[in-house]
């Protein structure tokens, strides 16, 4: 059975990755399960310097869901080259850099500071909602994407993922920007803004009103963006937003994923990536698939 | 992992303890992430109130969806599980010691309690109205009660308790909510006695990856911030900010 898939030019031995910000950088998710086993790791959002991140709370569950305002905290870029990096390395896995900057030429440097052995693609994080500087405002406008994309690019050897926030009108265009820029693949969906009120105190649960929902209540509308992504560029898509379990893998690369990542649903269940992986397997044998390939854009459209 | 259920019954009003099968090794002052079903999402962090050859033990005040169902759960049912997780307390042998305990902060100090096997236990718990666990504390040391109703013990709070008693103690350990936590802190400090405090932050993974726990640390005239999951749940009090 064939399992393994093509990333612009990355080749992951299997399309099961794990989503930025919701693995750490792999240490703790190491006690539960074999990180080789992983398509990839795609390590918590980096900065320029450290980040200590927003006050708490920054957590709230709602049905089937969790908004998050972490706030990208992180050891900054040289604090994860120093004291996370070498740990990875230990593991036969492909890791994958976020990156989160404020401007064009911080992406630009710390793509070229990430440009070293034991980093293996570059996330470029357009899309995140919780901070103020750069974060999602950058990810709505499309010449923002292509800026900063064709940016990255230059700074670098190493594949480059542009990953999309689901806070746009049309995600056709912000797909299509970053492979203008010269993107290898773009990955989606990060968190869609929301909020949440106490009504007790009829203040907002966050200090920064709005928050970042993921989990399995975003996946409908993850699959959506996925699939209309995928409509619009050549490049591989990467799709995430929701992944649960084998079956929700299987809708995303049916509709054109050529890989996928879980995110939230790590927390709730540490071994859900292998999990996953098996059942992926399952079914491909259940359904006589020798090559996942042959699986990924398989819909059909016509009911 | 999936454990098997013991028992599980209301102690007091919606107080309720669980008894697990357990074969792990655990330190009083962690806890366990519990997967409670329905239609809850994230699993719920429960310290560890006991351990004994091979049963786990859980207090668990009523809160919401997720300990509804877990109160519902039966003899026999099985429970996902996964830990322990965090920094437990650490052990200072030969002390003189205080344990102070608020609410459903009391339940890991019985772990902790039992553990020390110090020669000179003050237990200080504090109640909103009705007592549970009091029996079990007994065991291992002088108990002293405050309720905030004065249905049992000194009518007030558990602060009010130990007044006259912590100038003689060599280290104190607490748990509780945050105003007691906080009042705690600041008559440790006053007394300069070392104090160790288990502190509680809303929780993703509980494990150390997801950051949601942030709990602010000192760091001379800064701060910075550090895990409940993982670093914590119990900190030295004068490091961190309640
Ligand atoms: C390290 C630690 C140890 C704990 N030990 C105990 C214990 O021994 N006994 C006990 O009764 N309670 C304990 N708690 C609090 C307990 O986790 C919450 O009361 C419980 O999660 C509430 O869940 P719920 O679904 O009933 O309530 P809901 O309010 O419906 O929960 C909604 C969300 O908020 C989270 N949440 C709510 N309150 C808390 C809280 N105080 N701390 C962390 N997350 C919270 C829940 O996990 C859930 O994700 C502990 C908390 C922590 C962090
Ligand atoms: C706690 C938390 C932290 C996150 N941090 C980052 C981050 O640093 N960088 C990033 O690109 N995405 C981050 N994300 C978004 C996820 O990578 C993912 O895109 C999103 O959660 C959707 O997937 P899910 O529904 O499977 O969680 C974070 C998500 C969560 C829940
Ligand atoms: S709960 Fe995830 S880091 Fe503490």
């Amino acid at each position: 059975m064939k399992l393994d898939v093509e990333i612009g030019g990355l080749r992951l031995k299997n399309p099961v990755m794990v989503a930025s910000g919701t693995f750490g950088f792999g240490k703790e998710y190491s006690e539960y399960i074999d990180l080789s086993k992983l398509g990839a790791i795609m390590v918590k959002g980096l900065t320029v310097k450290p980040r200590e991140g927003n006050p708490p709370p920054r957590i709230y569950e709602t049905p089937s869901g969790i908004l998050n305002s972490v706030g990208l905290q992180n050891p900054g870029i040289d604090g994860f080259i120093k004291g996370e990096l070498p740990f990875l390395k230990k593991y036969d896995v492909a890791v994958i850099a976020n990156i989160a900057g404020e401007s064009v030429d911080e992406f630009a440097y710390m793509a070229k500071k990430l440009d070293i052995d034991g980093v293996h693609a570059i996330e470029v994080n357009v899309s995140c909602p919780n901070v103020k500087e750069g974060g999602m405002a950058f990810g709505v406008k499309t010449e923002c994407i292509n800026d900063i994309t064709k940016a990255v690019k230059k700074s670098t050897n190493k594949p480059v993922i542009v990953k999309l926030t689901p806070n746009v009108g049309d995600i056709a265009i912000c797909a299509k920007a970053a492979e203008d820029g010269g993107a290898d693949a773009i990955s989606l969906i990060n968190t869609i803004t929301g909020m949440v009120i106490d009504i007790n105190t009829r203040k907002p649960v966050f200090k920064n009103i709005y928050a970042g929902l993921s989990g399995p209540a975003v996946k409908p509308i993850a699959l959506k963006l996925v699939y209309e992504a995928v409509k619009s560029v050549t490049i591989p898509v990467i799709g995430m937003g929701g992944i649960s379990s084998a079956s929700d893998a299987i809708e995303f690369m049916i509709a054109g994923a050529k890989a996928i990542a879980v995110g939230t649903y790590n927390f709730v269940d540490p071994y859900c990536t292998m999990k996953i992986i098996e059942g992926i397997k399952e079914y491909m044998k259940l359904n006589n698939i020798d090559n996942i390939n042959d699986l990924i854009g398989s819909l059909s459209t016509e009911i | 992992m999936l454990k098997k259920i013991i028992s599980n019954i209301e102690i007091s009003s919606g107080i309720y303890k669980m008894v697990l099968e357990w074969e792990e090794k655990a330190f009083p002052g962690q806890f366990i992430m519990l997967n409670c079903g329905g239609r809850t999402l994230l699993k719920r962090p429960m310290s560890i109130c006991d351990i004994d050859k091979k049963i786990l033990t859980i207090v668990y005040q009523l809160k919401g969806e997720g300990t509804k169902n877990l109160s519902k759960m039966k003899p026999g049912d099985s429970i996902e599980i996964t830990g322990p997780h965090g920094h437990g307390f650490d052990i200072f042998k030969n002390k003189k010691i205080l344990i102070v305990g608020g609410g459903v902060g009391i339940p890991p100090l019985l772990y902790l309690t039992k553990e020390l096997k110090s020669e000179k236990i003050y237990i200080a718990l504090g109640f909103r109205s009705e007592i549970y666990l009091i029996d079990e504390f007994k065991k291992y040391g002088e108990v002293f009660i405050a309720t905030e109703d004065g249905s049992h013990g000194k009518c007030g709070y558990v602060t009010d308790l130990i007044k006259d008693i912590i100038d003689d103690i060599d280290i104190i350990y607490g748990c509780g909510p945050k105003p007691m936590l906080k009042a705690l802190k600041e008559m440790a400090i006053k007394a300069k006695k070392p104090c160790q405090i288990s502190v509680e932050e809303r929780m993703g993974c509980g494990i150390g990856a997801c950051m949601v726990c942030a709990c602010k640390i000192k760091d001379k005239d800064n701060f910075h911030y550090k895990k409940v999951c993982k670093d914590g749940p119990v900190f030295w009090a004068e490091e961190v900010e309640i």
